[in-house]
């Protein structure tokens, strides 16, 4: 017993010195800003920030450089719409909390309780480059999914980055069945808690019930409400969409962004004059519900041409595969997206719609997420061989690569695979 | 998750037209009781190849689908077939040549593991026929009889570079029923897209789904059985008693006469596989329980064709390669349910250098699209950990492997002389993600081409919608 405790005691040490932000210096870059593609250049981080950025830059003296030889230098891969954290094993619902079906709550609901930095998702998609994670709560019973958050990748207790990032909620097909049947009860019941949720507390003082929220739901949706809280609404049918942007137009306040979007490249210009900017999945070009008719790989170039902010994530198995976002993006750029904006969409774009200015970016000022790859970070046989979160270098293990180690060999003559790690 | 209920191996007969045509030997008595018995082949292939005229890609960067390598190579195609490969080949003036001095030919995609057409899209309940889930062993039911021609997925498969696939039933089932093997172009009917002249398959399902469906079905505890991995086991052996039983009442019957032996649909199909003419396909995930499978099919003296999923055939890649049993892989997918909670990166590579046959597979309607990608990482995971292959070798996890475990590799996976042409012309490097599939031949007729919107097929159900004819 007392030998297990001092060896916790020299793990825990370890990671302590391992996790104290070091002073980086990275060369000879062919850096990817967030905004702009730079050759030659420097990236400096002290402290979990970046101190400098650019081929203007200079290591300070003292400071270990990595020459990148050229190789690709990008921010941290941000995945704008995943379940990393919050689920172990898709189909064992106790290892699953990404949605809440028995729940009496909604909007209440705080997907941040749930996360769980050391669960085996996280270096999987961390030592794939993705070192921020938008973690969306799934649709139980209400519309109203919940609040999710932003976390780092780097299984620290301190990883979430925002608590409450946005409440998400859900309309068209998915929101009618949720709200007895039809999109005009979402519709009803969407309009119903944004007044509920306006006038919190007072119509709350006489009576623990609103039209469509109880108190605590509409405590929770107040600062959506009112345009303080980011709204990510899932919507795919055209005329969902246009829903959606009216809605806007009469609340000019609320700052909505939509997921998904099937069918948004048949309004571009409207979403684009409306300020409303689309995380989408551009792999989706099958018409797999009658609400997504209109599907094609094309949605996110002509959404990009039309001036809408685009994000791409990868839907598909968001919780296990997150880290299939660069893949996703590189199809986008196959399908007409620029290379530039494919990487925007994956770095500064998710960003810019969380309202994190310093994230996804490699400038003075922004958080030392950094990833140096073997190759072009889009191409479906690169990988990162550095990466680093808040300044700390990330150890590029996983319970994945355990496994593959173990069995690179199958020679088991001495003794069980069980002795070796 | 619904892929996870839709993996499942399905056991299915073959009952080609090998095995029902050409014996009309009146001295045969065996084959003349055959013949009287029944129609082996009652819902036969319809499929013709469309007219071609001859052409020639030339200058081209060409796998062979078999591990080579050719630079600045021909390639003609004439009569539906691939009739020569070779540098400076002579055009004669009846064919058509095109430069592919940029481009690269390969043979066409085998996605061995499709639900394409038995879960369609859209995926509405009225659409859901993949999976007969009536019972644990519902070895009657065929795919063929579910599937839609007019799923809109075949043609997105199609601009991927698919150019046969393996439709599936679904993993619910002990015993999932016969699948069937098609030419990726489209039909009124599913006969007009079948293989001529394929075997027919067996999807049989190990593990988690078959005991989840049963014995925990409708939320009732019990439910039925199978309740377990024990109960699955049990299952499939009470079944091959039966159909021991029953392939010895044909068989006697087959030397001795008499009267006939009264028909099972269920157990026809079981005794094709024991006579060898059906292909089993079975979903499994877990190492040992393939173990246990693989002692299963000695008890009962059939063959495995491929394990599918497979995602732990890295632990046991040697006993795979010594038993010749395939392994159906995806490139990455893991964790979605426990019995994928092991799997790794490196799965296809680790298998492919165990000497064991390795094929990449979707089991997804947006995977099929870009198989080319998922064997380019898993080249790229294996190179990592110093297991050296070339992406020419690469090729045969996406045609050669593939067609070898439909019993189809004597006509197509592979450019070779006299196969039927079935070949795909990308922009680039299939094995990076910026190239994408610009023509589609399947044999020889062009059926896709990414620069001309007349050869972008449009199903049925996508006309006089949103996007009709659209680049998807």
């Amino acid at each position: 017993m007392i030998r297990t405790f001092l060896s916790a005691c020299v793990a825990t040490a370890c990671i302590a010195v391992m996790a104290e932000a070091q002073t980086v210096a990275v060369t000879n870059a062919k850096l990817w800003t967030g905004e702009e593609l730079v050759e030659g250049a420097t990236v400096v981080i002290r402290d979990g920030k970046v101190t400098a950025a650019g081929d203007e830059a200079s290591v300070p003296s003292g400071v270990e450089a990595i020459d990148a030889e050229g190789a690709w230098v990008t921010p941290g891969i941000f995945s704008a719409f995943s379940r990393v954290g919050i689920v172990e094993v898709g189909a064992e619902d106790t290892t699953n909390d990404t949605a809440a079906p028995m729940s009496t709550f909604g909007p209440a609901l705080q997907l941040s309780d749930a996360f769980n930095p050391l669960a085996t998702t996280v270096p999987v998609t961390r030592t794939e480059g993705v070192t921020r994670i938008a973690v969306a709560p799934g649709f139980g019973s209400s519309m109203f999914a919940g609040q999710g958050f932003i976390a780092d990748t780097s299984g620290e207790p301190d990883s979430i980055t925002e608590e409450k990032a946005f409440t998400f909620i859900n309309l068209g097909e998915g929101g009618a069945g949720l709200t007895g049947g039809s999109r005009a009860a979402a519709w009803a019941t969407l309009r119903a808690a944004l007044a509920d949720a306006r006038t919190f507390p007072a119509r709350y003082i006489a009576s623990d019930e609103g039209d469509a929220l109880g108190r605590l739901d509409a405590q929770a949706l107040a600062p959506a409400a009112r345009g303080d809280q980011l709204i990510l609404v899932a919507v795919d049918r055209a005329s969902d969409i246009r829903k959606v942007i009216d809605l806007k137009n009469d609340n000019q306040a609320l700052n909505i962004a939509l997921v998904s979007a099937r069918e948004g490249w048949m309004i571009a210009e409207d979403l684009a004059e409306a300020g409303i900017p689309v995380i989408l999945d551009p792999y989706a070009n099958l018409p797999s519900r009658f609400e997504a008719l209109g599907s094609t790989q094309k949605n996110a170039e002509r959404l990009i041409e039309a001036g809408v902010n685009v994000a791409i994530a990868y839907f598909d198995d968001d919780s296990h595969q997150a880290r299939l976002v660069l893949q996703a993006a590189g199809n986008a750029v196959a399908n007409g997206v620029s290379h530039e904006d494919a990487m925007r969409a994956i770095t500064s774009a998710p960003a810019t719609i969380y309202g994190l200015d310093d994230i996804g970016t490699l400038e003075t000022g922004s958080v030392g997420d950094l990833v140096i790859w073997d190759g072009d970070p889009l191409e479906v046989m690169s990988a990162p061989t550095h990466v680093y979160v808040n300044g700390v270098e990330q150890s590029l293990e996983s319970r994945q690569t355990k496994l593959r180690d173990r069995y690179l060999s199958l020679d088991e003559s001495e003794r069980p695979m069980g002795f070796k790690r | 998750m619904k892929h996870a209920l839709r993996i499942a191996g399905a056991a299915v007969l073959l009952m080609s037209a090998a095995a029902c045509g050409g014996n009309d030997s009146e001295n045969d008595k065996s084959n003349q009781n055959q013949e009287a018995a029944f129609n082996k082949d009652p819902y036969p292939s319809t499929y013709e190849p469309y007219p071609s005229n001859p052409i020639l890609l030339q200058d081209a960067t060409v796998y062979d689908g078999l591990g080579s390598v050719f630079e600045h190579y021909d390639v003609l195609l004439r009569d539906g077939n691939i009739a020569e490969l070779g540098e400076n080949l002579e055009v004669s003036d009846d064919v058509e040549v095109i430069d592919a001095s940029d481009k690269v030919v390969t043979p066409g995609i085998i996605d061995n593991h499709s639900h394409l057409g038995v879960y369609p899209s859209p995926s509405v309940s009225s659409l859901q026929d993949g999976n007969e889930i009536s019972a644990p062993v519902t070895a009657e039911v065929w795919a063929e009889h579910g599937a839609w021609p007019q799923d809109p997925g075949f043609t997105r498969a199609l601009a991927g570079g698919v150019t046969s696939l393996q439709i599936l039933p679904g993993s619910a089932n002990l015993f999932g029923g016969r699948g069937v093997i098609v030419k990726n172009v489209l039909s009124r009917t599913v006969q007009g897209m079948k293989f001529p002249d394929a075997p027919y398959t067996l999807k049989m399902a190990c593990g988690e789904n078959p005991k989840r469906v049963y014995g925990y079905g409708g939320g009732r505890f019990p439910g039925g059985s199978p309740y377990s991995r024990m109960g699955n086991l049990a299952g499939y052996r009470s079944s091959w008693i039966q159909a021991q039983e029953y392939k010895r009442k044909w068989d006697k019957w087959e030397d001795e006469g008499g009267d006939m032996p009264t028909r099972d649909l269920e157990l026809d199909t079981l005794k094709g596989v024991l006579d060898g003419d059906i292909l089993v396909h079975m979903h499994c995930y877990r190492a040992d329980e393939m173990a246990q499978i693989i002692d299963m099919s000695k008890e009962f003296g059939y063959k495995i064709t491929a394990f599918h999923h497979a995602v732990e055939s890295y632990k046991i890649a040697d006993k795979l390669a010594e038993e010749e049993i395939c392994s159906s892989m995806w490139a990455d997918w893991w964790g979605f349910k426990m019995e994928a909670y092991d799997g790794i990166r490196e799965n296809i590579p680790l298998v492919h250098q165990a000497g064991a046959c390795a094929i990449v597979h979707s089991d997804s309607d947006i995977g099929i699209q870009r198989l080319n990608q998922e064997a380019a990482k898993a080249l790229a995971d294996g190179r990592r950990v110093g297991i050296d292959i070339s992406k020419a070798d690469a090729w045969t996890w996406l045609s050669a492997n593939p067609a070898k475990s439909l019993g189809i590799f004597d006509q197509t996976g592979s450019l070779e002389a006299g196969k039927d042409a079935d070949v795909v012309v990308w922009s680039g490097d299939p094995f990076s993600v910026y190239s994408q599939a610009e023509k589609v031949y399947v044999d020889g007729a062009l059926m896709f081409d990414r620069d001309n919107p007349d050869f972008n097929p449009v199903t049925d159900f996508e006309l006089g919608q949103p996007g009709e004819g659209d680049m998807k």
